[in-house]
């Protein structure tokens, strides 16, 4: 058989390429363009090279932030993947409680970011907020306003409230997803309740658990407006995530050189941690 | 290692029963006699199924007993019955190897690791499972994955029984026949009573010593393969066993004799006498394709019939042909010259059943 040659096909690949570049490719170059040059106005710039690069590296604020970042999305994905399974687990599997359980964990993935942070500070607030008159009522000394830990505290459990919901969502979609035989034929093995978890769900659920954690990393990785609401990254800078100091570089003092180079040097992280999830869960049982 | 006994049987799946139609198990009675290599033949939706499930303990029954021995097990669970049973799509333990997957039924019952060992190879030995025991179990073929299943159930020598339910669904057609072939070894080797639930006829009678045909609940016949064949105790199993299935025509009774159509059929003696008493029944005659004779001639009891088509499946031909406005099935051999357009056919007496209410009439002796 011999194969026809059309190259025209390629005019098919115009309009994805076209709609890629406008939404993707464009936008990312101009910042690559930033990162690389010193712009005063359109006829006033001049090439740096990788100074932006060099200074935003040797840059603390830069250094502080990232390990706050990495603190918080370590902490976030551990209590949240662990909690989302157990709570799926929990999850009745049919009849009118089961869409009843859905519908209440589906509430908090439909609040808007910004409403979330201004819940939880008022939440917090010894004065009106249930949280922390209760707090104080009990004799515990709490202020998310003046004390790192508790600020900390809250912005992790706000998260944990927030998002919970979706690890626990998925798992609940995957574990539904298991045929019934499994769970037969465990209970004619003589199976124990953790045998059944660790040799069926778990490994059923992993590439459920795979976009969960990837979507967990990466959102608790860019995560700017909650806690800008509740703390505004106070007290001092403890909390002051990665994205929050990226807009105050860019929007507040407006330097676009070294945001730009921040920005790609951002983007290459989450890249990169996003790949070695990847990686890990996808290889971890080839032989 | 247990007989297994069903006492007034019946199940149904809603909770407070109307009438028959609610029933997955009508009624029945049931002996399952120990080492037996025993099929469930039916279609599907029949209830083999949940007959099954009910004897392994995956559902308690709504009404009756079972019983293993004299062991009244209603409400014991599949565990503390000690029965294996291999599902219809493979299931494995995905992360485990092909050796752990064996030797997780043992191990769950704190075996020692030295028996275990012996258990699985010994195991792995008869499935030819021995070049992939360090394989994960996810990266295996689907029968390879069905292997594992089948042997994890016979690692446990304690089990009372092995139920099968249509296990060979997703296996190749040329590796079918191996697997069956395999587990008749085990069945001779072990002598451990074997249930296996398929509704091909095939299967069942290449596997079984004795095969249950189920239809609409209930046990329709019990018996040898040979059994099913030449003497069919419901029309269900005649229409359902053999290929092509039996010819079924209703009849009215007449003098001594059935007739359908213009045609007037004498019965054998034994038959003709009971046909009084069944006259209130619906009645259909059945004979199976192999015992209808087709000739040119019209010989003695020869009848008058219309050839419709013929089928040449190389070692045998089918033909059709229409009798009193009945299309029935007849087997010929290869070398027999096929009739044009009609032929003469008989109904030898000792191949022609009487069914009334699709039940066989025996004749009294």
């Amino acid at each position: 058989m011999t194969k026809t040659h059309d190259n025209r096909a390629w005019w098919l690949v115009l309009p994805v390429f076209l709609l890629v570049a406008f939404s993707a490719i464009l936008p990312m170059m101009t910042v690559v363009n930033y990162s690389v040059q010193d712009i005063f106005d359109s006829s006033t710039r001049f090439f740096v090279g990788a100074d932006w690069y060099r200074q935003i590296l040797n840059d603390p604020r830069l250094h502080d932030s990232l390990l706050r970042q990495f603190i918080f999305s370590g902490c976030v994905l551990l209590i949240e993947i662990p909690l989302g399974i157990a709570v799926a687990l929990a999850m009745p599997t049919r009849g009118r409680w089961a869409s009843a359980c859905l519908i209440v964990m589906a509430i908090p993935l439909l609040i808007p970011w910004n409403v979330v942070g201004t819940i939880w500070q008022i939440f917090g607030r010894a004065d009106i907020g249930l949280l922390g008159y209760s707090l104080r009522e009990l004799g515990i000394s709490y202020n998310y306003a003046s004390n790192t830990r508790d600020a900390w505290l809250t912005v992790l459990v706000m998260d944990v409230w927030h998002w919970t919901s979706l690890v626990a969502l998925l798992c609940y979609s995957g574990l539904r997803a298991i045929p019934d035989a499994y769970y037969q034929a465990a209970r004619i093995d003589r199976a124990s309740a953790w045998a059944v978890f660790r040799y069926i769900q778990l490994p059923k659920l992993k590439s459920v658990l795979l976009i969960a954690v990837m979507l967990r990393f990466m959102d608790s990785f860019m995560i700017y407006t909650e806690p800008f609401v509740l703390t505004g990254g106070g007290p001092g800078n403890a909390t002051t995530f990665l994205s929050q100091t990226l807009t105050k570089m860019a929007v507040g003092q407006f330097d676009l050189g070294p945001a730009a180079a921040f920005s790609l040097i951002y983007f290459l992280i989450i890249l990169l941690v996003s790949w070695l999830f990847y990686t890990a869960m996808t290889h971890s049982d080839q032989k | 290692m247990a007989e297994i006994r069903l006492q007034n049987l019946a199940h149904s799946y809603s909770s407070q029963p109307q009438g028959a139609t609610d029933y997955a198990i009508r009624e029945m009675d049931h002996v399952w006699e120990q080492g037996g290599a025993y099929a469930l033949l039916g279609p599907s939706g029949c209830g083999k199924s949940t007959l099954l499930n009910i004897i392994s303990g995956l559902l308690s029954p709504s009404e009756g007993d079972v019983l293993f021995d004299t062991r009244k097990v209603n409400t014991l669970s599949p565990e503390q019955r000690n029965i294996a049973q291999v599902f219809q799509f493979p299931v494995v333990y995905d992360t485990m190897t092909v050796f752990d997957n064996l030797a997780f039924p043992l191990r769950n019952q704190g075996v020692a690791e030295s028996r275990v060992a012996s258990k699985v190879h010994e195991i792995a030995e008869v499935l030819d499972l021995h070049p992939l025991l360090k394989r994960k179990a996810h990266n295996l073929t689907a029968d390879e994955k069905q292997k594992v299943s089948m042997g994890r159930g016979l690692v446990r020598d304690d089990v009372s029984a092995i139920l099968f339910d249509e296990p060979l669904t997703v296996i190749d057609p040329h590796l079918k026949w191996k697997l069956r072939r395999k587990l008749k070894q085990i069945h001779e080797q072990f002598n451990i009573t074997m249930i296996y639930v398929t509704h091909d006829q095939l299967e069942a009678s290449t596997f079984a010593d004795k095969i249950a045909v189920m239809y609409g609940g209930q046990i329709v016949q019990f018996g040898t393969p040979r059994e099913l064949f030449e003497r069919p105790q419901h029309t269900f199993v005649g229409y359902f066993v053999g290929s092509p299935g039996m010819n079924l025509i209703e009849v009215q009774a007449r003098e001594g004799g059935v007739t359908f159509g213009d045609q007037h059929l004498p019965l054998p003696a034994a038959l003709a006498e009971q046909l009084p008493g069944l006259a209130a029944k619906r009645l259909h005659i059945g004979i199976r394709p192999e015992f209808v004779q087709v000739s040119d001639e019209p010989g003695v009891g020869g009848m008058l019939a219309e050839a419709v088509r013929v089928e040449d499946l190389g070692t045998y031909k089918i033909i059709t042909l229409r009798l009193q406005g009945h299309l029935i099935k007849a087997r010929l051999p290869e070398d027999q010259a096929v009739p044009k357009y009609e032929a003469w056919v008989g109904f030898p007496a000792q191949w022609l059943m009487l069914y009334a209410d699709d039940r066989l009439v025996e004749a009294q002796p």
